[in-house]
């Protein structure tokens, strides 16, 4: 299974105080134990919200909301994609994650659909994405 | 916590040490087969402990301290037990190294990973032995689970992997990378073992699963694991590239009702873009490497001009057909020389096509392949030669052993009308 693996934003990081030598070494040394596990698929740091913006949607209206945004815990600072198999791999990695702040921080671990999960769409509903996939293409 | 999450979070952190720590004690005890039971041996005790005490903060440094104790009072004991037969004249044999025991302390685990991977995969045992035996000690997998993807009765691989272990001890296999003009060779035959269990859940080749998908991210995994070790073999990158690559389609080559959709007709939608985007790099580096004639790097070369085609109608042929021909020079073979008609059909039409596989009608070594009938049944529809073509891919489908393949080629061969096939 894949999951997403979220480093929660902080007040430094929302700020944009990079990371000391020390955290990036340390950092570095994870994602290299990661890759040498064949675990890492994907992942990169995501700037502050401040360099960002956000859509909104209400019925046919949308409002674009620059940012900074100001509920700071729910932010994501950073992401991976990892190929585990199951959850509680992804936990065991995790815990030997770096404290990836220089505050107290969290990690959140989301597993992606696989198309397994949709066993239970009709064949229309999958026969009719499928069609909207094509279409996109072409486009 | 409870005592199943404690269980869950064991298994966890085992199957992320196993490899290493039956790398480390093989190093230790010069025996896979002891190896493998030591490191079952430390996980017992943590099944016995940690529920109690909590997973330790650095579990798997306890895993190796653990097992590596025992390794070494196993070797100690062994030595007073030689030293004893030595007294009353026995030879020691010359041939058993003595254990590097400071050595195996500190340094770098991923060598002692690379010889696993290169004992697992030695030449003295048989292909299916090295596939078991890679699956177990490198990929983690219980005896169970290699069962279940092979689809054969679990003694019979727990048996395969006994018979291995004991191979290996018999022949006194070293535990070491081959070095100079061997290496090539042996790390030919680690990569035919990672691509055999791919393939093997990417087509499956009885029953009617069209692929397993957890054999192929198995066998990803111990290539990505490969390419971290070698990172200057330019051949296991390309294996990885074509791994990446063929992965990528996985979720578009079946339909609603689990039917195989072919490549062309494939919703490109559905690719993996994530898998295209790491298979491509792959192939750059095997070919920044010089691997760019690799047998692997060649056959990704071809999956990557699928990739990056944003249609089926975009697909540059002629390049393909061009790489086909390079493969035939390298890796000579009537199955190369079927896809590369199947090329040469979409580049210069399929009377080109058709042309090169009508050579390949005598082949020995295709009579019985479904392939054969079928692409020739294809091209020969294309020409309009409806009734050849029908008894071609109705033939195709009576070859197969694929069930869901064997629906698709009779579906195929009904569209080329309700015409009688010509007496033979």
């Amino acid at each position: 299974m894949r999951v997403m693996v979220m480093v929660k934003a902080t007040k430094d990081s929302e700020a944009g105080v990079m990371p000391t030598e020390k955290l990036l070494s340390e950092m570095t040394k994870f994602n290299e134990d990661l890759v040498k596990a064949g675990v890492l698929l994907d992942g990169s740091g995501l700037k502050p919200t401040s360099a960002g913006a956000k859509v909104q949607f209400s019925g046919a209206k949308r409002t674009v909301v620059d940012g900074p945004f100001a509920e700071t815990k729910e932010l994501v600072a950073g992401f991976w994609i990892w190929q585990v198999k199951s959850l509680a791999e992804a936990i065991e990695w995790v815990k030997r994650c770096p404290n990836p702040m220089h505050e107290d921080s969290e990690i959140e671990i989301r597993p992606l659909f696989e198309m397994s999960d949709f066993a239970d769409a009709s064949p229309e509903t999958i026969a009719r994405n499928e069609q909207i996939g094509r279409d996109i293409h072409r486009a | 916590m409870s005592v199943s999450a404690a269980h869950r979070a064991i298994e966890a952190v085992f199957r992320i040490e196993s490899a290493k720590l039956i790398a480390r004690l093989t190093r230790i005890v010069r025996d896979v087969g002891l190896a493998e039971e030591l490191a079952q041996d430390a996980l017992v005790l943590a099944l016995e402990r940690w529920p109690a005490t909590g997973v330790p903060a650095n579990p798997g440094a306890w895993l190796m301290t653990t097992a590596r104790n025992r390794a070494i009072d196993h070797v100690r004991r062994r030595k007073l037990v030689e030293r004893k037969h030595d007294e009353i004249g026995h030879d020691l044999d010359a041939r058993q190294e003595s254990p590097d025991l400071v050595a195996a302390l500190d340094d770098d685990v991923g060598d002692d990973l690379l010889r696993l991977v290169f004992t697992a995969c030695h030449p003295v045992l048989a292909p299916e032995a090295r596939v078991a035996l890679t699956l177990r000690l490198l990929g983690g997998l219980a005896t169970a689970e290699i069962a279940r993807a092979f689809l054969v009765p679990e003694p019979t691989i727990a048996q395969r992997i006994v018979r291995a272990k004991r191979a290996l001890a018999e022949a006194n296999v070293p535990f070491e990378v081959p070095r100079g003009t061997e290496l090539a060779e042996r790390l030919a035959s680690v990569l035919a073992v990672i691509y055999l269990v791919f393939n093997e859940g990417y087509a499956a080749t009885a029953g009617d699963d069209w692929m397993r998908p957890e054999l192929c991210e198995d066998a990803l995994r111990l290539g990505r694991i490969l390419a971290g070790l070698m990172p200057a073999e330019p051949e296991v990158h390309g294996l990885v590239a074509l791994m990446e690559l063929q992965a990528s389609r996985s979720q578009a080559r079946i339909g609603p009702t689990g039917e195989p959709i072919l490549l062309l007709e494939q919703n490109r939608a559905r690719w993996d873009h994530l898998l295209i985007r790491r298979g491509l790099a792959s192939l750059a580096r095997a070919i920044e490497l010089g691997g760019g004639r690799g047998p692997y790097a060649l056959q990704a070369a071809l999956a990557a001009c699928h990739a990056r085609a944003r249609t089926g109608d975009d697909t540059d042929w002629a390049q393909i057909a061009a790489l086909y021909a390079i493969l035939a020079e390298v890796l000579p073979s009537p199955i190369v020389e079927l896809n590369r008609a199947v090329a040469l059909g979409m580049a210069d039409g399929p009377a080109a096509g058709l042309a090169l596989a009508d050579q390949l009608r005598d082949e020995p070594s295709l009579a019985g392949y479904h392939l054969l009938p079928a692409v020739r049944g294809d091209l020969l529809r294309k020409l309009g030669r409806f009734a050849e073509a029908r008894q071609e891919l109705e033939r195709a489908a009576s070859l197969t052993h694929n069930a869901r393949e064997r629906t698709l080629l009779l579906e195929r061969a009904a569209a080329c009308g309700s015409i009688p096939p010509l007496p033979r």
